[in-house]
């Protein structure tokens, strides 16, 4: 298994991911692996598997077979908020923000990870719990400007627009100080603006350090950001490499074009 | 609710301000007591009622585990006193050994309760919940035979008072030439009590564990994906949410003298579950506010519906006792259809809101 | 033995009844994901409208056989549950139907307390004795004289149950609505596109689980001999176990559930005693057995745990088998 683990590029190795929903199978053994720094990402028609291959990576299902190792070691049956501790955050495809708090407490909630107050602390709110509030807030704070929704910090979630919506999940998962940002979909939504805004800040994100998992169906995006590209259809895995290779696939444009999904070539 | 305690920029008027509260808070029972002393432990009722509701909105508020069995542990902790300060076994413990073992009792059930039930869906959880509330007042009604633990539906009677150093909260005395009644004593007490668990509430609110509730609340799916053990902070919520109650409950028990089951029975939770949701769940404010209303309201109506009938009808048509459950049950459907978010308007959370946070650059 | 076919009959007669009410909880669950926790109202409603009616009747010496006064008191309770249930829908669920989950439920907790009142101001506080007009007709079910026995009453209850549940199968079944009912518990909003009414549905749902609801009242309060303003907070608690036991939203499973819940609870208040006799452990305690000799039958639980049972077997189904017995297990997408 030392062959796993040991690749220094490696972040995160999957090895023969399945999972089935009843008759479904929505992902059949997936292998692929991440390398450290980079923008990997996750492309297929509808239906594909790519949330499900979030939703098992995070923990949130299951797998029924596979292992994922991440940075040396393996994320076997951890929980959702154990995957988020070893360095793994994500946002959520039809985004999932905590609607009635504010979107600075989003943030904030995102910072529980790596902060430590007890409910003893919390009550009596010595100087170290006080310390520590701050340096969440100013943390949060940050994010919020990185990501430019600032200006927003006091409005509830639910009364943002939607781009901003999504900016902010990026910002709350960045909270958790994640070495790998898996994003689903984040441009969907957007317009070319925002989404040219996006592509910036991923980059920006990428070049802070953190790698980044993205799923996204807006192909100019993807292939104007991401590094390698891997390609998923009816759950198996069509194609994996760089992007401007998987773009001329033919097998990749077979699928789209029986998947009804034009893949926007002339973009990229 | 931050900004509240928040007295930059005008420090003098917010002093200004709390000590015109506390004098109020001070007066007030005296005032009361010239009306009569009816008024007095009306209000003591209504403060406990404001513990309870507190406590409670910690599971429901803050957390959003919609709990209906809630009153149980409020009746643990009142028989956990009943028990350990009255002839029934003849044991006589102070009250600050009590209270504490009754809170501890009360966050055990919550955890023993809690445990089996985390993972189950919003209204399922409600359900359960119920059945638990309906469990412990069986018990409670019923563990007279074959041992006589709880003395059955009669209750126990001769319930110590509170008791400190020779000073006791029972009886009366006279102060500056005024009656010191037991009523204005246990109000002084509850009145501190109830400032302390409203600071304890605002404070959990702010703070790291108290947006991990509200996380959960609004999604726990994301708020797993965000690093939160769901299962501790829930089972947290459930702890803390019942050693408040076990507290309510002593209190009761000494102020009362008497309790049955009769006190902890369904209504009750929902009694305390309208209080929270009519000030708005997870506004603690609010929650302040709904429990002194649906305490005062009924004691108003008490005085007015009976009267009003009498002179309308010549005879009282409708029992105001059943009255006021009606208002209960249409004030909670006209709140979910016209005012989810609770009848105060969180103008405090809000004002913490409009501040722009201009702290960092 | 004769003590166990006792219990067993009355524990499936009880449970006709649960399963009854659980039919009302499991269609609406099916069909809008809401527990209508004011069921158990309208239980309670139609066996106070019958009673009014029945004392009217017997009253006014009308000369009609005395199965025919139930009977007609039976169908006076029927519309009137039916309208409680369609205005509950309309007034308190509807408007809440995209509303956060909990929303809904307090109304129900709300509406609950209103029908409880208002059934208090027109009925009074005391439990009012059902009149028992029709003769109880006792039949021995063993040779031996003081054996198992079953009554007119508990068969007609068990037979009105049956051809209740089957009229509800043929309907679900067999009939235009039954398909657009269960269309729309498949999935509404696909439902709504091929033209269903959903909306209608709904309220048909309603009106059905009430009219149930209805009979249902009348059989308990037959049955029990009393009517109470607050006889349906229990009752409904007990069917909502039911329909939860057999897999909420499964109407096989509610049926299910009822008997099976119905038989336990029997069973259980029955033996609870035995069970925990406490005289089995004399030799431990010398006070121990000097109570024994006056009371041999000192348990530590009697049957007035019977409640009890329902809220464990509740909480057990809910801990280790969510889903129910015969429920499809439901996961939530992320
Ligand atoms: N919780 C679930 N229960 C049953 N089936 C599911 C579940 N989640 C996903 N599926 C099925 O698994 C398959 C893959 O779905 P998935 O959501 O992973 O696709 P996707 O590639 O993300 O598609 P899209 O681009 O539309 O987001 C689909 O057939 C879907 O219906
Ligand atoms: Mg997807």
């Amino acid at each position: 298994m030392s062959g796993d683990t040991g690749a220094a590029g490696e972040l995160l190795v999957a090895r023969d991911i399945g999972k089935r929903f009843g008759g479904i199978a929505a992902l059949t053994d997936v292998s692929f692996s991440i390398r450290r720094g980079e923008i990997y990402g996750l492309i297929g028609p509808n239906g594909a598997g790519k949330t499900s291959l979030f939703n098992v990576l995070t923990g949130i299902y299951t797998k029924d077979s596979g292992t994922f190792v991440f940075d040396g070691s393996p994320l076997d049956d951890l929980k959702p908020n154990e995957v988020a501790e070893r360095g793994i955050a994500r946002t959520f495809q039809n985004i999932r923000l905590f609607a009635n708090l504010s979107a600075l407490e989003n943030v904030m909630v995102g910072r529980h990870v790596r902060t430590k107050a007890t409910v003893v602390g919390a009550i009596f709110r010595g100087p170290r719990t006080r310390d520590e509030e701050r340096a969440i807030r100013r943390r949060s704070i940050e994010l919020l400007d990185y990501v430019g929704v600032k200006r927003r910090a006091n409005d509830l979630a639910k009364h943002l627009a939607y781009g901003d919506q999504r900016r902010l999940e990026i910002a709350r998962a960045l909270a958790t100080e994640p070495r790998l940002l898996a994003l689903d979909e984040p441009a969907a939504g957007m317009n070319a603006t925002e989404t040219a805004g996006l592509r910036s800040l991923l980059e920006s994100i990428r070049g802070d350090g953190t790698t980044i998992l993205l799923i996204e169906h807006d192909m100019k995006l993807v292939m104007s950001v991401c590094d390698r590209v891997l390609v998923l259809d009816y759950g198996r895995k069509l194609a994996e490499g760089p992007a401007a290779e998987v773009q001329k696939n033919e097998r990749v444009i077979a699928a789209y074009l029986g998947g009804d999904v034009s893949l926007n070539l002339k973009g990229a | 609710m931050h900004a509240f305690f928040d007295t930059r920029g005008r420090p003098a008027l917010v002093w200004a301000g709390l000590a015109l509260v506390a004098a109020a808070l001070i007066a007030l029972p005296w005032v009361l007591a010239g009306i009569g002393t009816a008024w007095v432990r009306i209000t003591n009722l209504a403060v406990l009622y404001c513990f309870l509701a507190l406590g409670l909105n910690i599971v429901v508020g803050f957390a959003g585990l919609l709990d209906l069995g809630y009153i149980a542990f409020y009746g643990v902790g009142a028989y956990v006193y009943a028990l350990l300060a009255s002839p029934q076994f003849g044991i006589h413990l102070p009250f600050w050994v009590i209270l504490p073992l009754g809170a501890l009792l009360a966050c055990i059930f919550g955890m023993l309760l809690g445990a089996p039930t985390l993972k189950l869906r919003g209204d399922y959880l409600a359900i359960v919940t119920l059945g638990f509330g309906e469990i412990v007042r069986i018990f409670l009604n019923n563990l007279s035979t074959p041992f006589n633990l709880t003395n059955g539906p009669q209750g126990i009677t001769l319930i110590d008072p509170f008791r400190l150093d020779g000073f006791s909260f029972a009886g009366t005395q006279h102060v500056f030439g005024q009656a010191l009644t037991s009523p204005i004593k246990y109000y002084y007490f509850l009145v501190i009590v109830l400032l302390l668990v409203i600071v304890v509430n605002v404070r959990l609110q702010n703070s790291r564990i108290g947006r991990a509730w509200e996380a959960i609340r609004e999604d726990e799916v994301a708020a797993r994906a965000m690093g939160i053990n769901t299962r501790n902070m829930k089972l947290l919520a459930y702890a803390m949410g019942a050693s408040f109650g076990g507290i309510a409950g002593g209190m009761f028990s000494a102020m009362q003298g008497f309790i049955s089951p009769e006190s902890f029975v369904l209504v009750e939770s929902i009694m305390v579950l309208s209080m929270v949701v009519l000030g708005g769940m997870g506004n603690v404010f609010g929650v302040v506010v709904g429990a002194l209303m649906l305490s005062y309201i009924p004691e108003v109506l008490r005085y007015t519906v009976g009267p009003a009938q009498m002179a309308v009808f010549g005879r009282t048509l409708i029992d105001p006792e059943v009255f006021r459950m009606l208002l209960f049950g249409l004030a909670l459907v006209l709140m979910m259809l016209f005012r989810p978010a609770g009848i105060v308007p969180s103008a405090l959370r809000k004002r913490e809101l409009e501040q722009v946070p201009a702290d960092v650059g | 033995m004769d003590t166990f076919i006792q219990q067993l009959v009355n524990g499936v007669t009880l449970g006709s009844v649960y399963a009854i009410v659980a039919l009302g909880y499991t269609m609406v669950y099916g069909i809008i994901q809401l527990i209508n926790f004011a069921h158990g109202d309208v239980v309670m409603i139609g066996a106070m409208v019958a009673y009014s009616v029945i004392a009217v009747l017997v009253g006014a010496h009308v000369s009609l056989p005395p199965l025919a006064i139930v009977v007609i008191a039976t169908l006076f309770a029927i519309p009137v549950c039916m309208a409680v249930g369609y205005a509950l829908e309309r007034v308190a669920y509807r408007p809440l139907r995209n509303a956060p989950r909990l929303a809904p439920l307090i109304t129900a907790i709300g509406l609950s307390i209103v029908l409880e009142n208002i059934a208090l101001i027109i009925w009074g506080r005391a439990p009012l004795p059902y009149p028992q007009i029709i003769e109880t007709v006792t039949y021995r079910l063993t040779s031996h004289p003081d054996g198992a026995t079953i009554t007119n009453v508990q068969v007609a209850i068990i037979g009105i149950s049956i051809v209740m549940m089957a009229g509800l199968l043929v309907l679900i079944y067999r009939t235009k609505i039954g398909v657009a009912m269960r269309a729309t518990a498949q999935n509404a909003q696909v439902a709504g596109l091929m033209g269903i009414d959903v909306n209608r549905v709904i309220s048909i749902t309603f009106i059905i689980g009430s009219g149930l609801a209805a009979v249902a009242g009348v059989m308990d309060g037959s049955y029990y001999g009393v009517a109470h303003y607050q006889m349906g907070f229990i009752l409904g608690l007990k069917a909502f176990t039911a329909a939860v036991l057999g897999g909420i939203g499964n109407l096989g499973g509610a049926m299910l559930g009822g008997l099976l819940l119905g038989v336990i609870e029997s069973l259980g208040a029955g033996y609870v005693g035995e069970f925990t006799n406490l005289c089995h452990l004399s030799g431990w305690s010398h006070a121990l057995a000097l109570r024994c000799v006056s009371d041999p039958h000192l348990a530590l639980f009697g049957s007035n745990y019977q409640d009890v049972f329902a809220f464990v077997v509740l909480i057990l189904v809910l801990v280790f088998r969510p889903s129910g017995l015969l429920g499809e297990r439901v996961s939530d997408r992320a």
